[in-house]
C-alpha cells in the first residue's frame, strides 16, 4: 500500500486560486486504508473547499485511480459535472493524480503528498511513475511528474540537453520537461513554467519507523 | 569587481576564452593554452568535469589561474555535488579571489566516462544562481548568517539552437529572475539563429555572449551534430572543412571561426570562444573578426 499524507488545506487552496468550480475524485484504494482519503475524507475535503469559497460541482470515488482505463470508464459517468469544473482535485497518490490528468482536459491538483516507502508498493499501470517524494508538485506541472519523467529529476527544467523534445540520456526518450511544457501550453498555464521552485527536502525520501510497521493493516504481531 | 563585470556593465564588447583541465596532474598543455590566451581575452572559462568526464578540478585550476594573473570564469555544475558541497565550492572560490561563476545544471553522468556514477542534481542551474545571490547577501541556503559574504558574479548558459525555442526563452527569463548577470551560449554556427534568439531576449537587458567551438575536422562537426544538443554545424561549413587539406585545417578553422564571430558580433554583447585545445589560433580568429 502506498503511504500518503494530507496536504494542508491552505496549500491546496493556494494551488486552486484560479479555479472556482471543482470536481473531487477520491481513490478507494490506498488512501482509504491509510485514512488520508476515502468517502468520508472526500466529503470533509469538499466541506473545507466550500468554506474556502469554492464551489464543488461533484465528487466521485474510484476503486483504483492508478488504472487509467478504470479512471476513464468511471469519469465517463460524471462527464457533465467535469465539463462544468474549472479543475479537478484528486485524493490519491501521485500515480492517481497523473492518471486522472491523462484522462481529463482540465488542470488536476493533488490533495495528498505521497511518502516514500523506498521500494515497490502499489501498482504501476502504464507510463505514470511516482517516486514518492513527499512534496507533490503536480499542480504546477500540469499533472506530469518532473521527478520521474526527467532523468535528472529537475524542478526547474528543461536542461540544455533537451532538443526536439528528447532527453540527452537515451535516444528517443521524451524529455519530461518538454512534455510538461506542452501540457501547460495546452492548459493555458505556461506561466507555471517560469515559476522559481524551492529546493527539495530529500529528508522526505527516508522511510521513518512509523511508516515501516505493518500492524495497522495486516493485523500481524508487532514487527518493530 | 571582476574585469568581466566591469566591461559588461560599461557596455563594452567582451571576448572570453576557455580551457579544459587535463585528465591527470600533467598541466603543461594547460600552461601553453593559457599563454596563448594571455592578453587576448578578458576572462577564461574553466570547465567543471565537462561532459561528465573526470578531470582536474575547475576550482583548483581557477585558483591557479588567479595566482598566475588570469581572470577565470569558474564553471560549476550540479551533477556531482549536493547543496552543501556547492555552497562550499562557491565560498571557497570567493576566498581565493575567483569572482565570475558560470552556473550549470550539468550533463547527465551517462554521457561521460563513469556511466554508473550517481548523479546528484540536488540543485539545478536556476537554484544554483539563486544560491550565489543568497551567499552574496550573507546567508546560506539554510538561512544561517555567513562569517564573511562572498562577492560572486553569476552567469548562466543558454542554447539558442535548441528546438523548440519557446521553452528556451522561458528558461532564460527564469535564469534572469534567479539572478543571472550574463549569459554564454552553446556553440552557434548560424548567425540567423542568434539573431532570432536575441530579438526575443533583448527585452531582459542581460548581456549575452555568443559561443563558438573552433572546428577541427569534419568528424568533430558530425559528432557534435549527432550528440551535442542544440549544436548544429551546417552543411556548407562541413563541406568547407572537408575540402581543406589537412595541413591547412588550423588556418581554415581560424577563418571560419573569425567569419562567424564577425557576423555575430553586432548582434550580442560578446563572444565566448571554446578552442578545445587550439588556443594557438585564437589570435587569428580574433584578427579575422576584426577584434584583435
Amino acid at each position: 500500500m502506498l503511504v500518503t499524507e494530507e496536504k494542508p488545506i491552505k496549500e491546496i487552496l493556494g494551488a486552486l486560486e484560479a479555479d472556482k468550480k471543482l470536481f473531487v475524485v477520491g481513490c478507494a484504494g490506498c488512501p482509504e486504508g491509510w485514512e488520508t482519503g476515502g468517502p468520508q475524507k472526500v466529503a470533509e475535503l469538499a466541506d473545507k473547499l466550500r468554506a474556502g469559497g469554492k464551489e464543488v460541482v461533484g465528487t466521485t470515488m474510484i476503486d483504483f485511480l492508478c488504472n487509467k482505463a478504470l479512471v476513464g470508464l468511471r469519469l465517463g459517468r460524471c462527464i457533465e459535472a467535469l465539463k462544468a469544473a474549472d479543475a479537478v482535485l484528486v485524493v490519491s497518490c501521485g500515480i492517481g493524480v497523473q492518471a486522472t490528468a491523462a484522462m481529463v482536459d482540465k488542470p488536476c491538483h493533488p490533495a495528498l503528498n505521497t511518502i516514500s516507502s523506498a521500494g515497490f508498493q502499489g501498482l504501476w499501470p502504464s507510463s505514470e511513475r511516482c517516486q514518492q517524494c513527499g512534496e507533490c508538485v503536480l499542480s504546477l506541472t500540469g499533472g506530469i511528474c518532473p521527478i520521474t519523467t526527467c532523468a535528472k529529476s529537475l524542478l526547474n527544467g528543461s536542461c540544455g540537453g533537451s532538443h526536439e523534445g528528447t532527453c540527452e540520456v537515451e535516444k528517443n526518450r521524451p524529455c519530461g520537461w518538454f512534455l510538461i511544457y506542452e501540457r501547460l501550453k495546452a492548459l493555458g498555464k505556461l506561466d507555471n513554467y517560469k515559476k522559481l521552485q524551492p529546493v527539495r527536502n530529500f529528508g522526505k525520501m527516508d522511510v521513518p519507523l512509523k511508516h515501516r510497521s505493518t500492524i495497522r493493516w495486516a493485523l500481524e504481531a508487532k514487527e518493530f | 569587481m571582476s574585469r568581466l563585470q566591469q566591461e559588461l556593465e560599461a557596455g563594452r564588447f567582451v571576448v572570453t576564452g576557455e580551457v579544459g583541465p587535463p585528465k591527470g596532474i600533467d598541466t603543461h598543455e594547460l600552461d601553453h593554452e593559457l599563454e596563448h590566451l594571455k592578453g587576448k581575452v578578458v576572462a577564461i572559462n574553466v570547465t567543471d568535469i565537462q561532459s561528465a568526464v573526470m578531470r582536474l578540478g575547475s576550482l583548483i585550476v581557477s585558483e591557479y589561474m588567479v595566482r598566475k594573473g588570469f581572470e577565470p570564469v569558474f564553471q560549476l555544475t550540479c551533477r556531482d555535488r549536493n547543496r552543501l558541497a556547492l555552497q562550499t565550492e562557491l565560498i571557497s572560490a570567493a576566498w581565493v579571489g575567483i569572482e565570475n561563476v558560470l552556473c550549470l545544471t550539468g550533463d547527465h553522468q551517462v554521457l561521460g566516462d563513469h556511466r554508473g556514477a550517481k548523479g546528484v542534481f540536488d540543485l539545478d542551474s536556476v537554484s544554483l544562481l539563486q544560491t550565489v545571490n543568497l551567499l552574496n547577501s550573507g546567508k546560506d541556503l539554510a538561512g544561517n548568517a555567513l562569517a564573511g559574504a562572498p562577492k560572486l558574479f553569476p552567469g548562466a548558459v543558454v542554447a539558442p539552437g535548441l528546438e523548440p525555442m519557446e521553452p528556451q526563452i522561458l528558461k532564460f527569463e527564469k535564469k534572469v529572475a534567479a539572478g543571472a548577470k550574463f549569459f554564454q551560449t552553446q556553440a552557434l554556427y548560424d548567425p540567423r539563429q542568434l539573431e532570432a534568439f536575441m530579438r526575443q531576449v533583448e527585452q531582459f537587458k542581460v548581456p549575452v555572449m555568443a559561443g563558438i567551438v573552433l572546428l577541427k575536422n569534419v568528424g568533430m562537426a558530425k559528432f557534435m551534430n549527432a550528440n551535442v544538443a542544440g549544436v548544429f554545424v551546417p552543411e556548407n561549413i562541413m563541406k568547407e572543412i572537408a575540402g581543406c587539406p589537412k595541413k591547412k585545417l588550423k588556418q581554415k578553422s581560424a577563418e571560419i571561426g573569425g567569419r562567424l564571430v564577425k557576423e555575430m558580433k553586432g548582434m550580442c554583447q560578446g563572444i565566448h570562444l571554446m578552442p578545445l585545445g587550439w588556443t594557438d589560433i585564437v589570435p587569428d580568429v580574433l584578427g579575422h573578426a576584426g577584434l584583435a
